[in-house]
């Protein structure tokens, strides 16, 4: 008995020293992986981090890196109960992606409570580095201030200057209209009135019959998934375009696109921050994603995730160490970006990642010549132009 | 006095008629759950993954087979009724004589496997399906404008509505299927096939909930949550209705859908909810629901 024991001990000290030698990463993917956003993030956004440790050669760097994955429900009190069991019991120390923003705003709390880090892709609200900002949060993709940026200014300059808000009624419909209101009326324009629905929904018909009452030119979507598809179809369905009133889809993905079909999402215009065909490392990041998830493309969520996981996993091996969140969240902010999908880039002070964004239109059904080929590129949004200037920061870490 | 509540009457008609169209929807998923119900004693949990089904299965007719969306009118409601015949037969038979819950957590979770293997199919941001080209455009009604194919539901699920209560209060086979209802050994020993009857009984259920499925593939997405988010509200429904009553069902299904597009119009903030606010309301006033008999 004694001398199972002390077997046992040895064993335990030497694979103890055995981990100690390589630096050990785990990765958790907190995702929704069954609901609405499942397909703009979800499982490809597990594969899209795997991928990352892949690329960045994290064995052959002495770096023992381990990805796990959990469906948070695009509920805040699951996910923020999924991260704390991550980070205090089963040793992870980063958790990534959070698509919705309700939930990366419940981790982010979490993340700062324990020295650990959140990278932030699906989520948009502009608050994880704004007033909620802190020292161990990175958002990293997009947010609803650089949608309403490049699509409102977009707008509102070719002539829609009166709007009126379908609106999710959560953290990140509301931040979403918010920013987009702010855009509107900076140039000029004017928001005449909103209407929140539940979260998510599947009936539009009385939302957007509001907003035909209301007469604004632009019926801004500040929602997004099946709810903005839904969205556009029935406003199809309803005549709205063609009675004069024009869609602005504030937050669509390329997987919206898809589901709604070249027809009825012809003339969409939008910002985002990635697309496939832009270049030869999109194309074949994009081609290997597609054969590994049932022919469906990337969107730019999955693409951040990757970004984002590539980015850590330099600083870790920097540091040597994934212990200190903190640390680690600092050294990213130092280090300059730079991966195959997003090119050369940097982290702001305010946990912001910064790259260019892109102005897109959908094709029209006769200009798509591939599967998947349904966006043209209207404009490139400078880095320097994107992001909310740090002069307007309510984030406590902006220094002023 | 449009002008006291704040809302142009407009405004008030378009939305009492979009509450109409969703109330037919409700109406004809909770008329199949009431006749379920009603002779099976189950709660049939997989009825808006049927619902689902039924879509993708008109979904699947046209991509595959090239057949439009009036065959998938006809066909997929056989289709997915079918195979609720084979759930009934091999899965649900040997509940009977179990206890209620077991029913229950039986369709759940064969709600959740079928959608879960749709969702992994085909993934959760659904699939285009085109409006029928007959019933495309729609007519300015003065107060709103009124698309053709949103008529036509409302329409047709009234038809529907109707001749299944028609048939089953006024039909031999309806009489066989209420006297099984309330005594099925009695009905048996008069020489009625009661397992079959159950069966058809079954299949005719889930055939509405596709049936509902087509109808509403070409308004929604068609994806693999489409039902789930629609089940609970329709579970609702039957609730506030009485728990096996057709006709209670069928005027609860549209009354709802009316009071729902009321409270997008003044408080949509609330319209996910009101309806269960209702069903709080009637279960503590009349546990039985508004047209269900006390046992």
């Amino acid at each position: 008995m004694l001398i199972k024991r002390i077997l046992l001990v040895t064993a335990a000290l030497m694979t103890a020293t055995a981990a100690h030698s390589e630096t050990a990463v785990k990765i958790g993917v907190l995702t929704d992986m069954s609901g609405t956003y499942s397909d703009l993030a979800g499982p490809g956004s597990v594969w899209a981090a795997n991928k990352a440790v892949k690329d960045f050669g994290a064995a052959a760097k002495g770096m023992k890196v381990e990805v796990i994955s959990a469906d948070h429900q695009n509920k805040g009190d699951i996910a923020s109960g999924i991260a704390r069991r991550w980070y205090d019991t089963e040793n992870v120390n980063v958790v990534v992606d959070l698509v919705t923003s309700s939930t990366a705003l419940a981790v982010n709390e979490v993340a700062k409570e324990k020295n650990k880090v959140a990278l932030v892709s699906g989520a948009a609200s502009s608050e994880i580095t704004g007033g909620k900002c802190n020292a161990n949060t990175l958002h990293w993709t997009y947010d609803t201030y650089s949608l309403a940026n490049g699509t409102g200014n977009a707008i509102v300059k070719t002539g829609g200057d009166s709007w009126f808000f379908v609106t999710a009624d959560y953290a990140f419909g509301q931040a979403l209209e918010r920013d987009t209101s702010a855009v509107v009326t900076a140039n000029g324009g004017k928001v005449l009135g909103s209407v929140k629905h539940p979260f998510p929904a599947q009936d539009f018909s009385s939302y957007l019959l509001q907003a035909q009452g209301s007469g604004a030119k632009i019926i801004g979507l500040a929602n997004a998934g099946a709810d903005t598809t839904n969205a556009i179809k029935q406003a199809s369905e309803f005549g709205i375009v063609q009675a004069g009133q024009n869609l602005a889809g504030l937050l669509v993905f390329i997987t919206d696109v898809h589901a709604l079909g070249l027809k009825t999402a012809q003339g969409l215009i939008f910002t985002e921050a990635w697309y496939w065909d832009m270049n030869d490392a999109n194309r074949a990041f994009a081609k290997e994603y597609a054969a590994a998830n049932n022919g469906k493309y990337p969107t730019m969520v999955h693409a951040g995730v990757y970004s984002s996981v590539m980015h850590y996993l330099k600083a870790v091996e920097a540091l040597k160490s994934a212990g200190d969140g903190g640390a680690i969240v600092a050294k990213m902010k130092e280090m300059p970006t730079e991966d195959a999908l997003f090119g050369k880039g940097s982290v702001r002070e305010d946990g912001r990642k910064i790259h260019d964004m892109y102005l897109f239109e959908v094709k029209k059904p006769d200009e798509s010549k591939a599967p998947w080929d349904y966006y043209k590129l209207r404009a490139t949004i400078p880095a320097a132009e994107a992001w909310r200037p740090l002069a307007q920061s309510t984030c406590s870490l902006v220094k002023k | 006095m449009f002008e006291l509540i704040g809302v142009t009457p407009q405004a008030l008609f378009g939305q009492l008629l979009l509450g109409l169209i969703n109330g037919s929807f409700y109406a004809m998923l909770s008329l199949g759950l009431a006749i379920i119900f009603g002779l099976l004693n189950i709660i049939n949990f997989t009825h808006g993954a049927q619902y689902m089904m039924g879509a993708f299965v008109a979904w699947m007719l046209l991509k595959f087979l090239g057949l439009n969306y009036w065959w998938a009118l006809i066909l997929a409601p056989v289709i997915v009724g079918a195979t609720g015949v084979l759930i009934e037969r091999f899965l649900i038979s040997r509940l009977y004589n179990l206890d209620h819950l077991y029913g229950l957590l039986l369709t759940f979770g064969l709600a959740l496997i079928i959608q879960g293997v749709f969702r992994n199919q085909y993934g959760s941001s659904g699939l285009p399906y085109e409006i029928p080209e007959i019933l495309q455009g729609g007519h300015n009604l003065g107060f709103m404008f009124l698309p053709n194919y949103r008529g036509w539901v409302v329409v047709f699920s009234l038809v529907v509505c109707i001749a299944t209560w028609l048939v089953i209060e006024k039909t031999r086979l309806g009489a066989y299927l209420r006297a099984a209802t309330e005594n099925a050994t009695l009905v048996g020993a008069f020489g009625v096939n009661v397992p079959r009857l159950i069966t058809l009984t079954y299949g005719f259920g889930v055939g509405l909930a596709a049936l509902a499925g087509v109808l509403a593939a070409p308004i929604y997405s068609v994806n693999p949550n489409m039902g789930a988010d629609l089940i609970i509200v329709v579970f609702a429904v039957v609730v506030i209705g009485g728990m096996g009553s057709i006709l209670g069902s069928i005027l609860t299904g549209f009354g709802l859908g009316l009071v729902e597009g009321l409270t997008k119009v003044f408080y949509p903030e609330a319209a996910a909810t009101v309806i269960f606010i209702i069903m709080v309301i009637v279960l503590l006033i009349k546990p039985a629901g508004l047209f269900g008999r006390t046992a």
